[in-house]
């Protein structure tokens, strides 16, 4: 099929984060498998049917650029370009993986691609990327720093606070809510009057813009102009993305009671990488061109399994290295 | 050597660390153009203006928490607290991620950051502003504490508390705060885990933490009149603890007494008297003793007040104690 000539990096970009969408999930149903088979010691929190916001968000920063990041926080280290073959040994405890074993699922670290941490901790996200972010207007760096959040952390102190301080001081931040509908399993709506999180950056005097969290070029649009806008010295944006889980919470928990068998169902239909091959295969790319990436994605996701499963783990004897600087 | 105050020697050694380091800024409430509640800035802000002196809303989880992603980011923040106390609301991140980061990213994240504040009873201040706090730091890995008693050491610990890339609690205490004190001049660095012996003395060993440096003092000077010689030993900083000099101070004199404001179980005291059993306990002549503040919050009035903090009296009274074991 002829394109024409504007279309082509759209095309590129296209593929390149259905390609990162791929992986992330690919990445995660190994991560449900190796936990059902008991491979796994601690807590998996996946991020699968919100892919398109991490990706979309991500595609905008560069190396140098910030990410703090939740506990469901698989998506926002390989957006930002953790390799699998970190992440998978990490949440398997061994000394290969991103922290050495140290963290699991929800301690991932990578600060030499701008991956600041993953945490247990909801809500410190924001406040420590408007810290980075004060950092770099201090000292005059080019660099942007993006807190990762739930709706939950919206109802913290960190949100207000963390928020407050980055619109007051305008600073080169972009704060986006990943707003799933639930808080572990408490619904939004049940814990708090106004459930237009974009709407609560008015309170704050910084833009705050509501998208479709499933559709990753809508944030991939959105998080740009955030991006660019805090790059220019424009200050902070928030950036509310409607989207849902559509496994449990966290990997073994009973996911029943609190949300409808239709609701995840309806939500499944929304898939996020459907949504985008119905777009690429619209006319930007063939049938062809997706199973070549889900192939390359794949092997890339196995190799990176094997390697998992084949490291060491870590050497007891260095557990006390880095409770202080000189380690 | 010229003298100075405990404040404006700890406020001699922060200028000194922001002229020699860009990075470096300083958050708090009141802290710009004011100078700090307690001058701990005064004159600062004229020289490098709002960015690095930066007075911030009541809000001290949000902008400890926002220092602690600065200092991740390059920056070394200084977090100026003006009563400790104010730092309670700021536990959580304090606890789970300035102490915790540099462990959890096997070092390739620095976290070089202080927190400092004022500590102490002082007269009339009452339940809010009279808090210690520091053995809960002490506790958590990762934390530096440090609890300067004299003019010279306020600079010299402070400055080296800016250049350490570890979380450091610079902890102040009321009672010191207009003291004076020879300080040196320029390049002046105390390091951290060095106590100093403030008096020396051959018949018992007291272990004073930072204001009650002076009353030991005092304590030590009422008994040489009595012909009893005390030592008297400033650990400087809590974590880490000096507590060789402790043990070679026990090795002479063989008896301990620790004195200490803040409450006693699971405190100062108690640590440094657990250590010293440990490693020291064939040079004891007698059990380690300890004089701690009363355990309770500090009241208004001037007469309770007094009443719960450790008197040089109740001080000579228990070294007496202490030597007729």
């Amino acid at each position: 099929m002829a394109r024409s000539a504007g279309a082509a990096p759209d095309r590129d970009r296209m593929l390149s984060m259905y390609r990162t969408m791929l992986t992330i999930r690919r990445t995660e149903e190994l991560l449900v498998k190796l936990y059902a088979a008991g491979r796994i010691y601690g807590g998996v929190h996946t991020y699968i049917g919100e892919e398109a916001v991490a990706t979309g968000v991500c595609a905008n920063l560069r190396i140098t650029d910030l990410v703090f990041s939740t506990h469901r926080g698989h998506g926002h280290a390989l957006a930002k370009g953790m390799p699998p073959r970190e992440l998978i040994p990490e949440v398997l405890g061994k000394v290969t993986g991103c922290s050495g074993g140290r963290g699991g699922s929800m301690h991932l670290f990578k600060p030499e691609i701008g991956f600041m941490g993953s945490s247990g901790i909801v809500g410190p996200s924001i406040t420590l990327a408007a810290g980075s972010a004060y950092a770099a207007k201090l000292l005059k760096m080019d660099r942007v720093s993006v807190a990762f959040f739930g709706d939950g952390a919206t109802n913290n102190g960190s949100f207000h606070e963390g928020i407050n301080l980055a619109a007051a001081w305008e600073l080169p931040a972009v704060f986006v809510c990943e707003n799933n509908l639930y808080a572990t399993e408490v619904p939004y709506a049940t814990v708090t009057r106004n459930v237009d999180v974009a709407s609560r950056a008015q309170g704050y005097g910084l833009p705050g813009i509501s998208v479709d969290g499933n559709d990753v070029m809508g944030v991939h649009k959105a998080a740009g102009e955030a991006v660019r806008r805090a790059r220019s010295g424009e200050g902070p944006t928030l950036i509310a993305c409607n989207t849902y889980r559509t496994r449990a919470h966290s990997e073994g928990m009973r996911d029943a009671g609190y949300r409808a068998a239709e609701e995840i169902a309806h939500w499944k239909d929304r898939d996020p990488i459907k949504a985008l091959e119905g777009r690429l295969l619209a006319g930007a790319a063939t049938q062809a061109d997706l199973e070549a990436v889900d192939a390359e994605v794949k092997a890339l996701v196995e190799e990176a399994s094997a390697f998992a499963l084949s490291s060491q783990m870590p050497d007891p004897s260095t557990v006390t290295r880095y409770v202080y600087s000189e380690g | 050597m010229r003298e100075m105050t405990f404040v404006d020697a700890a406020r001699e050694g922060l200028a000194e660390e922001m002229a020699r380091d860009p990075s470096i800024f300083v958050v708090g409430e009141g802290i710009g153009v004011r100078g700090g509640n307690f001058n701990t800035t005064v004159g600062l802000f004229d020289l490098y203006g709002p960015e690095r002196l930066r007075d911030t809303p009541i809000s001290e989880r949000g902008f400890t928490a926002m220092c602690i992603g600065a200092a991740a980011g390059g920056a070394r923040p200084v977090v100026d607290f003006m009563f400790i106390d104010f730092l309670t609301d700021a536990f959580g991140d304090m606890f789970n991620q300035m102490s915790k980061l540099q462990w959890m990213s096997g070092g390739r994240i620095k976290m070089p950051i202080v927190v400092r504040g004022c500590v102490g009873v002082a007269p009339s201040n009452a339940a809010h502003h009279s808090g210690n706090y520091y053995p809960f730091f002490m506790h958590v890995p990762g934390f530096r504490v440090v609890m300067p008693s004299t003019p010279a050491d306020a600079k010299g610990l402070l400055k080296t508390s800016i250049r350490s890339d570890d979380p450091v609690l610079f902890l102040e205490h009321k009672s010191v705060l207009t003291l004076k004190g020879p300080v040196p001049e320029g390049e002046h660095l105390v390091p951290f885990g060095k106590a100093s012996v403030a008096r020396e003395g051959r018949d018992v060993t007291v272990v004073g933490i930072a204001f009650m440096v002076r009353r030991a003092l005092e304590a030590a000077e009422e008994l040489s009149r009595e012909g009893i010689s005390v030592e008297v030993i400033d650990p400087r900083t809590l974590a880490p603890l000096d507590i060789d000099t402790v043990l070679a101070s026990v090795r002479k004199t063989g008896r301990l007494l620790i004195v200490d404001e803040d409450f006693a179980p699971c405190g100062a005291a108690s640590e440094i008297a657990m250590q010293v059993m440990e490693r020291g306990f064939d040079d004891l002549d007698a059990p380690v003793k300890r004089v701690n503040g009363l355990f309770c919050p500090a009241p208004y009035s001037p007469s309770l007040g007094e009443h719960i903090v450790p008197t040089t009296t109740a001080i000579s009274q228990a070294l007496r104690d202490l030597l007729a074991e």
